[in-house]
Parts: C-alpha cells; sequence; structure tokens
C-alpha cells in the first residue's frame, strides 16, 4: 500500500539481535542443538558408562521409569548388555560429525559451482546447471547405499559419500542468489573501478549471499544426519560396534515388538536434533530473508 | 511449443547418457569387480576366470559402450545373484513400487495442497500454525523410525494393519503414509507461498473488483495460478519417493524395485544395482520432461509464445 | 446505444425519478494499523459524484487516494479499518451491505479500473474467459448472447476485429490493448459509477492520451459517475469537471475545474501548479516550482500542522476577505472561497490559515 511508504524502519545490529531473540523457533532450535553440541563434546565426562562395554548378564535393562528400570541404567541396556544412554551420548558425535562433515563438503562443492554459475553465466552455467540436472535424477539413497556397500562402511566413507551426494541444494540456491547480487548497481560500479573478479567475488558477493548459505547448510545437515541414520538402519553405513542412532534403531529393532523403548529412545533423539536444526535453519531464513520462504 | 518440446527432450537425452555412464561408472570406482563377485575367500584363479567371462579385464569405456548398447536394447544383463535377466527381475518387480509410488504422492498431493490453501487464505491463523506444526515435524522425521513406530502402535498394539507383504491394498496403507509424509511439507509449503503470492496480484484484485464471489476467485483465478510451480515440485518429490522407496520396502517387505535394490546391494549384485540406478535416474528425467510440459501447457505465457 | 436493448432488464428506476446524485461518501476515514502505531492514511473525508460527472482526486503517492477508492469499493486490505457515516450508491444505503451484497455491486453498479494494465488481468485465461465470466456473475447472460455482448463492447472500446482478441491471453497485448479489455470489462453491465485508479500512469504518453480520449467518450456515452484518481494535473486539466485536491489523507481544496486552475485558493493547491510548466507563463530557463519539505508521517496520534516544514520562504499570502467559514465541524476548518458555492478549502490548523490568509482586521472593517 502506497500509503505505509511514510514508514520507515532502521535495521540495525541491536534490532537483528532481538529479531534473533524474538524468534520462538530459532531460540528452541539454538536451545537443543547447543545442548546435544555440548554433551558430545562432553560425553567422555557425562557418559555414566564405557558404551562398548557388553555385560551380557545386564542385557536389555530397561529404562529407569519402568519396573524393572534401576538408576544404574537410566536409560536401559541394549541387547550386548552395553549401557543405552551411553551409547546415546556417544552417538551424538557421530551425527552430528556426519552433519557437520557432510554439509561441508557439499557446501563447498555446492557453493563453488553455483557462484561460478551465477557470476559467470553463459557457458559455465550451462554447464553447471546441467550436471545439477545429472545430480537430481540420481537417486541419492540408492547410489549412497550402492557406493557404501562397495567401498565398505566407515564414518569417513558415509560422510565423504553424502558431502559428494547432497551438494545440489547449495549449488541451486547459491546460483540464484548470485545471479540476483550480480544484477546489483554496486557490483556494476566495482566492476567499473576495475577491481578484479576475485576480489569482486570475495567482497561483493560471497558476503551477500552467506545468509542463504548459513540456512542451505544447516537444511542438509539435517538432510545428512537422517540420511546417515538410515543407511546405518540399513546395516550399509557407520558399521557397529560405534553407537550411531540408526544402527541403534536398527539393532533394537528385532526387539520393538517387546521392548519398545529399543527404538523409541534413539528415535527420539534423532528427531530432536534434525528438528532443532531445522527450526534454526527456518528461523534464520524467516528473519534474514522472509521472502525465500517455501 | 514444439520447439520448447524438442529443446527439453535433447537435455533429458543428454542428462540420460550422462546419468547412464556414472552409473556404470559408480560401481568401478573401489576394487575389482570380480574380486567383489568372487568374493573375499576366491582363489586368484577364480578371480581371473570370472574377470575374464564378464569382460572385467577390457577398457572401462569399452565396457561402458557395450553395456550402454545392450542396456539401449533393453538388456541389462544377468542378476549375478538370481541368475536372471536383470530386465526381466525389474519389470517384475517395479509395478509394486510403482503403486506404492502413485498412492504415496496422491496422498503427499491430498494431505498438503488443501493444507496449504487453507493456510494461505488465513496467513497467521490457526490452521496456518497447525499446518507450519505439522511440516516442521514432518521434516524432521526420520522415515524409517516413522515406518516403525506405526509398525508398533498399528499393527501390533492396535492390530489394525498388516505388517507386511503386498497381498492385500491393506498392506500398502502404512508404506504409502510413511513414503507420502515426507513430500507432503516441502508441496505444502510451496502450495502455500504460491497462494499467497497469488492473492496479493492486481489480478485477484481484479477478479473481486468484478464482484466474482470468493470461491471463483480462489479456485479458478489464485488456484489455478499457484498450481504451476507445484505440478513441478510433485513430480520432483514422485521421482524422490522411488528412490526412497528402498527403506520404506525394505522395512514392510513389500517386493518392490527397492527391496530389489536392497538385496542386490547387499549380495553385491552388480548388474541389478546398475540396472536399478539406471531405471530409476531413467524414470525420474521422463517424470520431469512431462512436469515440464505439463507446466508449459497449464501457463499459456510459455504455451504461446 | 443499440446494445444497451440487448441487455435484459435492467432493476433501475426509470430515467427522472432517479437521484442525479450516484455516489455520496460522507466522512470516511481509514486507518491501518502498522509497526509503531495506527497509520491514519485518510482521515474524515467526504465527496460525491453526480452522473455523467468526473471527478477527479488529484495528490501524491502517499496521500490516500488509492485507499480512498478501494474503501469506495469495499476491497480495502484486511487489517484496514474503514469508518464512514454515510456511503450510498444512487440513494441506496450500501454502507451496511454484506460481502455478499457489495459482491453483487461490484462490477455490476460500480466498476474499477486499475493501475497496471499489464499485471491486471489473470495471465492464464483468455479476454473472452475474463469477459465472459463478469457477464454470467451478473446478468446471467452465457453463450452466444453473451460473447455477441463481449464483441460489441470490445469494438466499442476500439479493439476492432474483436473476435481475434477473444481467444488471446493477456500477455499477447499490449499495456494499452489490455487497458482498453479492463475498461470493456468494467462497462460490460454499465455500471453506475466507474472508479480508474491512475489507468494511464503505466501506459506510454501517446496511449494515455488515446485511452484519456476514448474514457472521456464513453463516459459521455454511456452517462456514468466517474472517479479518476490521478497525479498528473495535466490529466486532469483534460478530463476533471470537478477536483478534490487530497493531500495527507484530507481534502484540501475541491471545486469544479474552472475553480482549482483560475483560481487555486489553497496554499498546497497553488504549489502543485506551479510545479506544471505552462508555456508562456514560465520564461524559458526560469525553475519550476517545487514544494519543499517530505509529508509528514501519519502514524500515530497526528498532532500539528500536516503543512509543518512544507512552507516555501517566499509563498504568497492570499487576502483573508476572499474566503468565508463555511463550516467548522471536526478538527479541519473549512472555508467557502468568494465567487462560487462548490469551491471549498480546508485548513488542517490556525497555523496552516494564518500562514495561507492575511486577515486585516482595518481592511475587513
Amino acid at each position: 500500500m502506497s500509503s505505509g511508504s511514510t514508514v520507515t524502519t532502521t535495521v540495525t545490529k541491536a534490532s537483528i539481535y532481538t529479531r534473533f531473540t524474538g524468534h520462538q523457533g530459532v531460540m528452541i532450535g539454538a536451545f537443543i542443538v547447543l545442548a546435544i553440541v555440548l554433551v558430545a563434546l562432553l560425553a567422555p565426562l557425562l557418559a555414566p558408562h564405557d558404551p562398548y562395554q557388553q555385560n551380557l548378564l545386564a542385557r536389555l535393562i530397561p529404562p529407569v521409569w519402568d519396573s524393572r528400570g534401576s538408576w544404574d541404567h537410566v536409560l536401559g541396556t541394549d541387547h550386548l548388555g552395553r549401557d543405552y544412554l551411553s551409547r546415546l551420548i556417544y552417538g551424538a558425535r557421530i551425527s552430528l560429525l556426519i552433519g557437520f562433515g557432510a554439509a561441508l563438503i557439499s557446501g563447498l562443492i555446492g557453493t563453488v559451482m553455483g557462484v561460478m554459475a551465477g557470476y559467470f553465466g553463459g557457458r559455465v552455467d550451462m554447464v553447471v546447471t546441467f550436471l545439477i540436472t545429472v545430480r537430481l535424477s540420481m537417486p541419492v539413497v540408492l547410489v549412497a547405499l550402492a557406493v557404501v556397500a562397495i567401498v565398505g562402511g566407515s564414518l569417513q566413507v558415509v560422510i565423504t559419500v553424502l558431502g559428494l551426494l547432497l551438494w545440489d541444494r547449495f549449488a541451486v540456491v547459491m546460483r540464484s542468489s548470485t545471479l540476483q547480487i550480480r544484477s546489483m548497481d554496486y557490483v556494476a560500479a566495482a566492476q567499473a573501478v576495475g577491481c578484479s573478479t576475485k576480489r569482486i567475488l570475495m567482497t561483493e558477493i560471497m558476503p551477500n549471499v552467506v545468509n542463504n548459505l548459513i540456512v542451505i547448510a544447516t537444511l542438509e545437515m539435517a538432510h545428512a544426519i537422517i540420511l546417515e541414520a538410515a543407511l546405518s538402519f540399513l546395516g550399509l553405513g557407520v558399521q557397529p560396534p560405534l553407537p550411531s542412532w540408526g544402527l541403534m534403531v536398527s539393532e533394537g529393532k528385532d526387539m520393538m515388538l517387546f521392548e519398545a523403548w529399543l527404538i523409541t529412545i534413539p528415535g527420539v533423539a534423532l528427531f530432536l536434533l534434525v528438528l532443532a536444526i531445522n527450526l534454526m535453519g527456518d528461523g534464520v531464513r524467516d528473519i534474514t530473508a522472509p521472502e525465500n520462504r517455501n | 511449443m514444439l520447439y520448447y518440446t524438442l529443446k527439453r527432450l535433447a537435455l533429458a537425452a543428454l542428462v540420460a547418457l550422462t546419468v547412464s555412464f556414472i552409473s556404470f561408472g559408480l560401481l568401478y570406482l573401489s576394487s575389482d569387480p570380480a574380486i567383489a563377485m568372487a568374493g573375499e575367500t576366491a582363489s586368484d584363479a577364480d578371480i581371473e576366470a570370472i574377470r575374464q567371462l564378464y569382460g572385467f579385464d577390457r577398457p572401462i569405456l569399452v565396457q561402458y559402450f557395450d553395456w550402454l548398447q545392450r542396456a539401449a536394447a533393453g538388456d541389462l544383463g544377468k542378476s549375478y545373484y538370481f541368475r536372471t535377466d536383470v530386465s526381466a527381475l525389474i519389470g517384475e518387480r517395479l509395478p509394486t513400487t510403482m503403486t506404492l509410488g502413485v498412492c504415496a504422492i496422491t496422498f503427499a498431493i491430498l494431505l498438503s495442497v488443501p493444507l496449504g490453501v487453507a493456510a494461505a487464505i488465513r496467513p497467521n491463523s490457526l490452521v496456518d500454525r497447525i499446518a507450519l506444526f505439522l511440516s516442521v515435524m514432518g521434516q524432521a522425521l526420520p522415515s524409517f523410525w516413522f515406518a516403525l513406530m506405526l509398525i508398533v502402535f498399528l499393527s501390533v498394539s492396535l492390530r489394525l494393519l498388516p505388517t507386511s507383504g503386498s497381498d492385500t491394498w491393506l498392506h500398502f496403507v502404512m508404506p504409502t503414509v510413511v513414503l507420502g509424509y515426507y513430500a507432503a511439507p516441502a508441496i505444502m509449503r510451496l502450495t502455500r507461498t504460491g497462494m499467497l503470492e497469488v492473492l496479493s496480484t492486481d489480478y485477484i484484485r481484479t477478479a473481486r473488483a468484478k464482484g466474482l464471489r470468493p470461491p471463483v476467485v480462489l479456485f479458478k483465478h489464485a488456484l489455478r495460478n499457484a498450481i504451476i510451480p507445484v505440478v513441478s515440485l510433485a513430480a520432483v518429490q514422485f521421482g524422490f519417493m522411488l528412490g526412497g522407496s528402498i527403506v520404506v520396502e525394505t522395512i514392510f517387505a513389500l517386493h518392490g524395485a527397492g527391496f530389489l535394490a536392497w538385496e542386490s546391494i547387499t549380495r553385491n549384485d552388480l548388474p541389478t544395482v546398475q540396472g536399478l540406478i539406471l531405471v530409476f535416474s531413467l524414470f525420474y528425467i521422463v517424470l520431469t520432461f512431462f512436469a515440464d510440459l505439463i507446466n508449459a501447457w497449464l501457463d499459456p505465457r510459455i504455451r504461446i509464445k | 446505444m443499440a446494445f444497451v436493448t440487448l441487455l435484459p432488464q435492467k432493476t433501475e428506476i426509470e430515467e427522472g425519478a432517479v437521484s442525479e446524485r450516484v455516489l455520496d461518501v460522507e466522512n470516511l476515514s481509514i486507518e491501518i494499523p502498522v509497526v509503531g502505531g495506527m497509520l491514519h492514511a485518510v482521515d474524515n473525508i467526504s465527496l460525491h459524484v453526480e452522473r455523467g460527472e468526473t471527478l477527479c482526486i488529484v495528490g501524491e503517492s502517499g496521500c490516500g487516494k488509492s485507499l480512498t477508492s478501494l474503501a469506495i469499493m469495499d476491497l480495502l486490505p484486511k487489517k484496514a479499518i474503514r469508518t464512514v457515516n454515510k456511503m450510498s450508491l444512487n440513494d441506496e444505503n450500501i454502507l451496511n451491505f454484506s460481502e455478499k451484497q457489495m459482491s453483487n455491486v461490484r462490477g455490476n453498479k460500480m466498476g474499477m479500473i486499475f493501475q497496471e494494465p499489464m499485471s491486471s488481468l489473470n495471465p492464464s485465461f483468455t479476454v473472452e474467459n475474463q469477459m465472459l465470466e463478469t457477464l454470467s456473475r451478473h446478468r446471467n447472460i452465457v453463450g452466444s448472447q453473451a460473447k455477441d455482448l463481449v464483441i460489441q463492447m470490445l469494438e466499442k472500446v476500439g479493439i476492432i476485429p474483436a473476435e481475434k482478441r477473444l481467444r488471446q491471453y493477456p500477455h499477447q497485448l499490449s499495456g494499452g490493448l489490455r487497458q482498453r479489455v479492463m475498461i470493456a470489462m468494467t462497462l460490460l453491465c454499465e455500471p453506475e459509477l466507474i472508479i480508474a485508479d491512475e489507468p494511464t500512469t503505466a501506459l506510454d504518453v501517446t496511449i494515455q492520451a488515446q485511452i484519456l480520449k476514448l474514457m472521456k467518450g464513453l463516459q459521455n456515452d454511456f452517462n456514468v459517475g466517474l472517479i479518476f484518481i490521478t497525479h498528473d494535473l495535466g490529466v486532469v486539466a483534460n478530463i476533471a469537471d470537478r477536483v478534490a485536491v487530497m493531500y495527507a489523507g484530507q481534502i484540501v481544496e475541491e471545486g469544479s475545474v474552472f475553480d482549482i486552475f483560475d483560481n487555486p485558493s489553497h496554499p498546497y493547491t497553488r504549489g502543485l501548479l506551479s510545479c506544471i510548466p505552462v508555456p508562456g507563463k514560465i520564461k524559458r530557463g526560469e525553475p519550476l516550482g517545487s514544494i519543499p519539505g517530505m509529508v509528514p508521517s501519519l502514524v500515530g496520534d497526528f498532532q500539528g500542522c500536516r503543512f509543518s516544514g512544507r512552507w516555501g520562504d517566499a509563498h504568497e499570502q492570499l487576502d483573508g476577505a476572499d474566503i468565508k467559514l463555511a463550516s467548522t465541524s471536526d478538527k479541519s476548518k473549512t472555508y467557502k472561497v468568494k465567487g462560487s458555492e462548490t469551491h471549498l478549502i480546508r485548513f488542517c490548523c490556525e497555523d496552516c490559515l494564518k500562514k495561507s490568509y492575511i486577515f486585516d482586521k482595518r481592511k475587513a472593517s
């Protein structure tokens, strides 16, 4: 409405800060993520038991809220008598490592491709767009499973494979944001005064697309965590005895009809972590670029 | 329109060719496929025999063109494990996966489009908040875990649905829900933003200024325009679903192509895995090709230049 | 007008018995809640339009002229709050009409043409489809009879041959053609009142002139009341019978087009007129007039003068004897300008009045 044009909003650092703290989703998400990161970092201090210590005499002890449970194993023990809480705590390390690692690799690939395509246009853009189309045509889960099966499952392999597969959204978003910034007058001005391409990319383009990069990075982190859990669940991801949450669900699956908590506990942990990361990503997008919401 | 179609067709063909090369090359990434086939315990002589029998000793490009030529004729080789034609094997399993995929995408659309429209009509209302809540929750729910929880509650505790197999339509209910819910949030959000955007356009104001009734404004003038990008997204999601069927089919023991993929991957059955990756990719390419055509047909600005 | 007879029963009272006043609006205010308070976009304005008359509402961007038109159509954004004492169309009170009743009025007795012809037509439907739906909605005419009417109307607005255009989509038409289609669509049900919100602003200058001429002609043919909103005084001079000058949500001056152009009596109107170049009146090289300062923010409880900071150094004061207090209702003071019963000016405060007019008591006595 034209009548609203008399209202001016000034965006200051303080107001961005209050926009973050005033955004419920971001605050809840950040709180949960921070808590899980802390738990992962302090795992040796927090875990009551050795997550790999088997005790065949103390198998399948239910959590403490069950009448058969005990405070010695707050979340019970698994089919090999390993303390479930300790495994859950160490499992946070795996999920976070996968999330960070895969997002880092795919972020690097996707950002370089997207920014190049958006900035240089023409043939570069054609090639990148083509590569994105090719990548989207390949079924992620199937390819990841096949490669892990051939190369052999390990944490590094899973991180690398997911990193090499999940760059598509980075490329798509970075390409369109770069295209948008590229057409701004200040980029033309920088070119006019003779700044080098490298300098323009680093000082004009990157700072303006970094918000979108953060949003995609968080969402892809969540994506990678879910995919790792699914791969491990199918037995073709992180290998035992590592305490991956997906693997824990898989190991508990045979007993789930009798001891539902075996799958409920790691599943809820996974759900909470992914939910929290997504809340943060969505929130950052709402705050920095509400028009990109969909 | 004809030029547009031809251009898209050429692109689709080029993508298909590239995908075929990657899906062929992927499995040569690591070690010697002959070793993989023969198993860790096989003797060197056995491995050498297999290598010669399957032609693994030839240059990879020669092998690729050989494979491509036969693939084009519908021959994807013989399965190491099932000892039958890969094409026949996939052809036999594909209908189950297709049924599942169609059910799941229908479920996702029926759930998300009305919800997205309702949310857009009254932004920040209760409906909008519920829709947003569901979509945030849905995106965070790992499908394999959701599937197991459904089994525990619906099949075992309440005894409502069968847990595994593909004999009756009841067997498809849980797999449909599990496969479909994951696509729903994206479609819901796109419908919502699309509707919000369209509802604030000048032509909607014109429609209201003409005195048209709200349902006509909403469903004829607004939804018709807002649905165009949703069609593309639904096609993409449908393609992703077929890829995602591997998790769902494995859990519900639905004997479709996804289950076949899991079986062949765990058994190092390379020709079957290759064939499946190719078939899934091709399907996705064909799907997005048709989605683009439907899009162009729906949008007169593309259809009539 | 041969095609009028094609229309079945128009449920109107016989000519002559009808009041000549098509639209009567009294004390309209529009408030919009925004960040930081309430935006008082339109403040207590009244206006009326006679049959066959063109009322131009003129003012700069943000003065509330577009909102006023949307308020009359009852198409304001949901969060906007409209308060009005009287709103009648042909002596029928439409103030308390339900949304359903209003939708029967819109596009039927009251039509609207918008600024952006490029985006005002739905890109997914043909011209035919979009025109037919108006007829079927309000007149229940469908089929070949409806199509004939549509073709006649398109020819009436200068789209010849019309047949070919029927099957086209908006993106296949030029801006001028689209605006013609909009006009034809608005005239289809022979409304009593047409509101045109800057219908020529987005068009090329030559097309602008064509569309203006067309609207002027059609208004005569159809004897329809027209509210024409614009910021272009050249257009006003061309088309208006009466003019209302809006500033910061208020009508500061209204009168016949001659009153306004020959005897502008509010300093704002005078300022606006000094901004347009008139050959002969302004010497070559002489700077055009301008109004200093900015429109005040209307957010929150507005106190003080709406013109503070906008008085030029050399603004000319007029003789207070030329105006006479007409009404002291509300906050604003309304004065009649000598020599015309319908030429009114309003001041937002005493300050404004004193800065505009010199009331020399000795001279008055």
